[in-house]
């Protein structure tokens, strides 16, 4: 149902207009924005940080919607109003998985706040499998995805050899700074390629694992701390006041599950519907095989990441999804749903029983998926140490620290003992 | 051991406490409150023990949450509160269970044995110590005083505990109304445990000794007290230590005693000479210099009212009194609009017998020059004064502001006013009030934080928004509710910002809150061209200027901006020409005394204040409804609350051969019990529903709650399935619902994330429910042959011999059951609007959800609608009348999409208005609230929500009520 206020993005834009992202995750969004520039779409990823941000989001939406909602709406007016782009030649784009959390509203109120700001003619797209609009100028083709996985896979390699050497390289910066390089890299790769050779890809998989292994470090006894939690707080620096940071700051190391992840948890969801309820037994004979699709690649990063005898693998999608069973149904799907739980769960099972859950202040889904299955872990794992963070554009860095080091404290002295 | 001393401080966020250890023995101990002058205090104490103690090399370590930036800036080691707490606790008392300690605005609960955990409070729960001492400044006593009353209390009221916004707002009506200050007081130690137990113990069972630490914990014996009964704690698993006040420095010094030594000199030139961490966010000052603040006095001297002495005046007066929940105030006014007298006090709790006082004298000044010819009333005190004082008329509060705004500018058309509790923002339009804006519950205290925060430093008001004027670099204290502003304080206190830069930070705070939270405004031109802005908190030219550099233009301040409501209640009462208030005699004979009782009219159990006058008459507050007055009859008002509410009682058990089984009336049962009493009673099973809930139901659950943010209709689903148990239920439904009914009303039809999934919540935190079967399965509600194959499994497991074609049936019986249900609902609505019309009376819709029709979460507004003459219908009662709304947002819950329709509706008829119940914390809201004001404002209605919560206000929602019919009556 398209109101009035409904701007296409035609196909006439593509090329003549910029699309601004919200900074969600650094390097997979600068991969996807390569991808896109192969099929003439002049993407741009808003990087811009600071108080100010939150408080244009503030200025533009209700007050009580959720913290990102406010992020991504400071960020985006931020840039059209400070006259580094023309308005008229500016697109947006924001992601929409169109379940029951109120999320999928955030396209609704980019457009709400847009037209406050007398801008409702910037068309805002959404970016959803589940296709809730049309936009002639914005399809996304199977193709188009397939890069976009590529995109996704490498972003996903990228951060977890970032969290597993920053902790101890020799010198600071050095891994992120070649994590920014093969950023770059594979951009230009994924961008020019007329098709992906898998082969390539593997071999790009070796020789970023090796040059992360290649980095000088020291030992250092690091403690692990998961992060887990709504996908944008958990993800961005801007939402988290730079987590992984902090916590590498700490003395701790950073174990954050990859964003493939998600990917499969929205593809199991959807299969899910057909055999649990019986509804949208198509849907479920296409997902089939992207779900094994998906886990195979996954599977492919995790196989090269222990090979290296260096870096520790990723636990197989299956037992992660297994990991839950008796805790919580795999039909709670809004939001992170299960998968929030079974992150935690699979965290503390795989020895990283420090865990840290995000989520913007008041998040509905968190109630149920997040704080509300702490107690039942806890009674599985005794030593789970876990710390629930709310984020919000009120909340005290001071306060957020302040209960982080208290978390830290405790698995230092679990290390110790 | 190394021979030397170790030194532990502690710096929280109120007080600074030293220890001295000297080989496990402690020889110096010291507690200060440092004023949030953390550097300078801690130099103080330190130099005192130097010169006290003379001590050799000690090393150190600090603690706390203002010592965070200290221990940075000088490079010295830092040890986290909690966790500093938890290890001295170890090793000084190793049987300890559970420690519950109480700082100055932190709580924490330590478990020990089974899996240590540590646990501090959210940032939604505001501090403890610090709220204490807020509402002692509310009570008018010192901490000791209030703590001294405590221990007589007879009664607790209930007081809202997520937070002292809340708490506040529920407290100064009980004062307002006569509540005894003991009972107020032990009711606030109340809050503060049932704030503790659900946001931090949350269902963790309390087990073992337990041991109170911290300040409040330490002084406070009434708290212990609360604390010790609320647990149920023998005398022998009760633990006050005399090292209560300084565990967190201990754990310090013990972290300390490894560490490399230095001199206590050396120590003090390190506290000396660290850098200043200067990170937070600073804004622009107020004012450039002198000049421009003189400029800005002289603009505002211009906006003031004549003033004639009264002892020359000679003729006729009128008397405006405002009673408001922390100040009253009074003026008389000429024949001429002039002053005669104002008058501006403090209630301290007893408003009647300052305004006796201060009458008598006004009768002096009076003498026989001058009669009184009218007087009004207005505020939260209104009703109580009106009958003590024999006051002729009562006006609203908002329409006594507009009143005096309006006559002061004509041409206004947007008025704020801001006092001590509440803001409240009118929007005019061809000289009526157009729209209405009241603070909500969360985002209120604003006048009074400044004050309180202020004391709190040491300060008066006064002073401290002069201090303000002067700052350089204001702190940028962020825009939120009053208890983030107090860690975004403490944020600002420890990177080092100075007392002017603080105060200038909050004045611009609470503006910020004003524009963007309440008005909601992106920019000075939406809020109108001709601002007037009043109430006592723009006395304080610090926030005035905020707000006119916030907005970028100039606005009109009356020289009597806090005493506009009287002002407008005077003029208000010059339409009469004799008045009846109590004269010189009566009045100097008044006395009052106040008793309380519970109202048992219905299931709302009202508590209920009886005040008594010397008169022999009496007043009686805290009532919802005509019952509790004890005045029976008169005409009985449609009212489609009560109808359903009937309906749900009406589904009584039917005997069957299956057994029983236990459906808790919360959440989405609202809508689906007839579905669900359809089908089983098919099945043969005799459903019992649980009782409508009161607040006894919710503190039964309290304990199991573990997210303490969730909304109130969800918390109070832990004490449904506790009753539903304890009547001897075994097997218990609560289904899993992703996706509602399909009305084909909207985009999508889901449920939101916490009707859809709380039964997983409530499986994974209630042990009790792991002796029963609790059937929480996930269901397709689209047809009866989809409904029947996804209950099928689950069923089975419960009874074996339930086969596919009996339960397909019993599924349909279900749904036609639902369908007559649905029928009459609608039909009861077009009869209720029928009526309603055909003796001329408003309709209300009042609109939510399904489970706001329950007594406890609804709070009995819909009774205070009718006792308002309003005809009450709900919004599902009467949704069918409109068609489907295009909205702006992805319409995809069933239960908005109707709030869209019903607002439709509203907006079509002139008779009908919609007030929009929210529940606090029901972030879905946040999408729909701007939708259905939409609707209703393009077509030109107005708007009301009202937030409730746990514990709402009665008071706050009568004011909205009597706001919106009142700006209705001066519309037409």
């Amino acid at each position: 149902m398209h109101d009035k206020s409904f701007v296409p993005f035609t196909k006439e834009m593509i090329g003549e207009y910029t699309i601004l992202i919200p900074n969600m995750l650094p390097m997979h969004f600068k991969l996807i924005v390569s991808v896109m520039k192969t099929y003439g779409y002049n993407m741009e990823l808003l990087e811009t940080t600071g108080p100010y941000i939150a408080e244009t989001g503030l200025r533009y939406t209700h007050n009580d919607t959720c913290y990102p909602a406010i992020l991504v709406i400071g960020q985006f007016m931020d840039a059209l109003l400070s006259g580094r782009y023309d308005p008229h030649k500016t697109a947006l784009i924001m992601f929409q998985t169109g379940g029951g959390c109120r999320a999928s509203n955030y396209i609704s109120l980019i457009r709400k706040a847009l037209s406050k700001a007398g801008m409702e003619y910037v068309p805002v797209i959404s970016f959803s499998l589940a296709g809730l609009e049309k936009h002639s100028g914005f399809r996304l083709t199977l193709k188009k995805l397939h890069r976009m996985m590529y995109a996704i896979l490498y972003g996903d390699l990228l951060m977890n050899l970032l969290n597993q050497v920053r902790p101890y390289e020799d010198v600071p910066g050095s891994a992120q700074a070649l994590a920014d390089s093969w950023t770059r890299k594979l951009g230009t790769e994924l961008g020019a390629a007329k098709h992906i050779r898998y082969k390539k890809v593997l071999q790009d998989y070796r020789a970023i694992v090796d040059a992360f292994a290649a980095i000088p470090v020291h030992k250092k006894d690091a403690v692990k701390v998961g992060i887990v939690g709504e996908i944008f707080v958990k993800y961005s620096p801007l939402a988290n006041n730079d987590l992984e940071r902090f916590i590498i700051a700490e003395g701790g190391q950073p174990v954050v599950p990859g964003l493939v992840d998600f990917c499969l948890y929205y593809v199991y969801n959807a299969l899910l519907e057909f055999t649990l309820y019986r509804r949208d037994f198509l849907k479920h004979l296409l997902f089939r095989p992207i779900y094994r699709l998906l886990n195979q690649k996954r599977d492919h990063i995790s196989r090269i990441l222990s090979e290296s005898g260096r870096f520790e693998g990723l636990t197989p999608f299956a037992e992660v999804v297994r990991s839950v069973d008796g805790l919580i149904h795999h039909a709670v799907k809004m939001g992170e749903g299960w998968l929030l739980t079974a992150e935690m769960m699979e965290l503390a099972r795989s020895g990283c029983d420090n865990i840290v859950c995000t989520q913007p202040f008041g998040c509905l889904p968190n109630h149920i998926c997040g704080k509300g299955m702490m107690k039942p872990l806890k009674e599985l794992c005794p030593s789970l140490n876990i710390v629930a963070i709310d984020y919000d554009a009120g909340a005290s860095r001071v306060n957020q620290e302040n209960r982080l080091r208290l978390m830290l404290a405790n698995a230092l002295k679990k290390q110790d003992a | 051991m190394k021979e030397h001393l170790s030194l532990g401080i502690d710096i929280g966020s109120t007080t600074t406490k030293l220890i001295l250890i000297d080989r496990g023995e402690v020889v110096y101990q010291r507690y200060r409150r440092h004023m949030s002058k953390v550097r300078q205090t801690t130099l103080e104490m330190l130099r005192e023990m130097e010169i006290e103690m003379e001590p050799g090399p000690l090393s150190v370590t600090i603690s706390g949450s203002a010592g965070m930036g200290l221990a940075q800036g000088a490079g010295l080691p830092f040890v986290q509160e909690v966790y500093a707490t938890g290890e001295i606790v170890r090793r000084l008392a190793p049987d300890t269970g559970v420690v519950i300690e109480l700082g100055g605005e932190d709580a924490k609960v330590i478990f020990f044995g089974g899996g240590v955990d540590e646990r501090m409070n959210g940032s939604c729960a505001g501090g403890t110590g610090a709220f204490i001492d807020q509402m002692a400044v509310l009570l008018d006593m010192t901490v000791d005083e209030m703590d001294e009353a405590s221990l007589k209390a007879s009664r607790i009221y209930p007081i809202a505990s997520r937070c002292g916004v809340f708490a506040k707002s529920d407290i100064q009506p009980l004062l307002n109304q006569g509540a005894s200050k003991s009972d107020v007081a032990a009711s606030i130690f109340q809050a503060v445990v049932n704030q503790t137990i659900t946001g931090l113990v949350q269902g963790r069972r309390i087990e073992g000794k337990v041991m109170f630490l911290g300040g409040p914990l330490h002084y406070c014996r009434g708290l212990q007290r609360r604390f010790v009964e609320t647990l149920k704690l023998g005398p022998e698993r009760a633990v006050f230590p005399e090292y209560a006040l300084y565990a967190v420095a201990m754990g310090a010094a013990f972290a300390a005693k490894d560490r490399e030594a230095m001199a206590l000199d050396e120590l003090i030139h390190t506290f000396l000479n660290c850098p200043h961490l200067e990170q937070c966010d600073r804004l622009p000052p107020l004012f450039q210099d002198e000049a421009e603040y003189q400029a800005f006095r002289d603009r505002h001297e211009k906006a003031s009212v004549p003033v004639r002495d009264i002892a020359s005046y000679r003729g006729k007066a009128w008397l405006g009194i405002d009673c408001g929940s922390t100040t009253t105030k009074l003026v008389l006014i000429g024949e001429d609009l002039s002053l005669l007298h104002t008058w501006y006090s403090a209630n301290r709790g007893d408003p009647v017998s300052l305004l006796k006082e201060q009458l008598l004298h006004l009768y002096q000044l009076c003498g026989d020059r001058i009669t009184i010819a009218g007087s009004a009333v207005t505020g939260y005190g209104e009703d109580l004064i009106r009958h003590a004082l024999h006051i002729d008329e009562g006006l609203v509060e908002t329409i006594a502001h507009y009143k005096a705004a309006s006559h002061f500018l004509p041409e206004a058309d947007f008025i704020l006013d801001i006092g001590g509790q509440d803001i409240k923002c009118f929007r005019i339009r061809n000289r009526a009030i157009d729209s209405i804006m009241l603070n909500e519950a969360c985002s209120s205290g604003c006048g009074s934080f400044i004050e309180t925060f202020a004391l709190s430093m040491g300060y008066t008001v006064e002073h401290f928004a002069k201090l303000g004027l002067a700052a350089k670099a204001p702190v940028n204290l962020g825009s939120r509710c009053t208890v983030f502003m107090n860690s975004s304080v403490k944020q600002a206190q420890k990177e080092g910002a100075g007392v002017e830069d603080i105060s200038a930070g909050l004045s611009v705070s609470v503006v910020k809150n004003a524009i963007y939270k309440v008005i909601r405004a992106t920019s000075p031109t939406e809020l109108g061209r001709h601002i007037v802005v009043q109430g006592g908190t723009f006395h304080n030219d610090a926030v005035l200027r905020a707000f006119e550099q916030e907005i970028g233009a100039p606005v009109i301040r009356p020289a009597i901006a806090g005493l506009m409501g009287a002002y407008g209640a005077a003029l208000h009462s010059m339409r009469r020409t004799h008045s009846n208030i109590l004269g010189p005699d009566a009045l100097a004979r008044f006395t009052h005394t106040s008793t309380t009782s519970v109202c048992k009219g219905c299931t709302n159990h009202c508590h209920l204040t009886i005040n008594h006058f010397s008169d022999g008459s009496r007043y009686i507050s805290g009532n919802r409804c005509q019952k509790g007055l004890g005045i029976a009859g008169g005409e009985e008002l449609p009212n489609l609350f009560a109808w359903k509410q009937d309906f749900l009682a009406s589904l009584k058990p039917v005997p069957g051969d299956r057994g029983s089984i236990g459906i808790p009336l919360t959440l989405s049962t609202y809508e689906l019990a007839p579905l669900w009493h359809g089908l089983f009673t098919a099945l043969g099973y005799s459903v019992h529903f649980s009782k409508p809930s009161n607040h006894a139901t919710y503190e039964k659950g309290q304990f199991t709650i573990p997210s303490d943010t969730v909304c109130y209709p969800a918390k109070i689903m832990h004490g449904h399935m506790l009753e539903l148990m304890e009547a001897g239920m075994d097997l218990l439904f609560y289904p899993g619902l992703t996706h509602n009914l399909d009305e084909g009303a909207s985009d999508n039809h889901y449920n939101c994330p916490v009707v859809a999934y709380y039964a997983e919540l409530l499986k994974g935190n209630m042990d009790q429910l792991s002796g029963i079967r609790f059937l929480y399965p996930y269901l397709n509600l689209d047809s009866p042959a989809a409904l029947a194959s996804s209950l099928y499994k689950s069923l089975r497991a419960v009874d074996a011999g339930i086969s596919r074609r009996e339960l397909r049936r019993a599924a349909k019986a279900g749904f036609a059951a639902y369908e007559v249900y649905r029928t009459r609902l609608r039909e009861e609505g077009e009869r209720a609007l029928a009526y309603a019309r055909s003796k001329g009376h408003r309709i209300m819709i009042l609109a939510g959800r399904p489970y706001h029709v329950d007594p406890e979460i609804g709070h009995g507004i819909d009774k205070l609608a009718l006792s308002l003459g309003f005809v009450v219908v709900t919004e599902d009662s009467i949704c069918h009348l409109a068609p489907v709304q295009h909205v702006k947002v992805l319409d995809q819950w069933t239960f908005h999409a109707r709030l869209y329709r019903a607002a439709a509706y509203a907006a079509a008829h002139p008779d009908t208005e919609l007030v929009q119940l929210v529940s606090f914390g029901c972030g879905v809201d946040a999408i729909t609230t701007d939708e259905v004001r939409d609707i209703l404002e393009n077509a030109g209605k107005y708007y009301t929500q009202i937030k409730i919560d746990e514990i709402t206000n009665l008071g706050a929602v009568r004011i909205r009520l009597r706001s919106l019919l009142g700006a209705l009556e001066e519309r037409s």
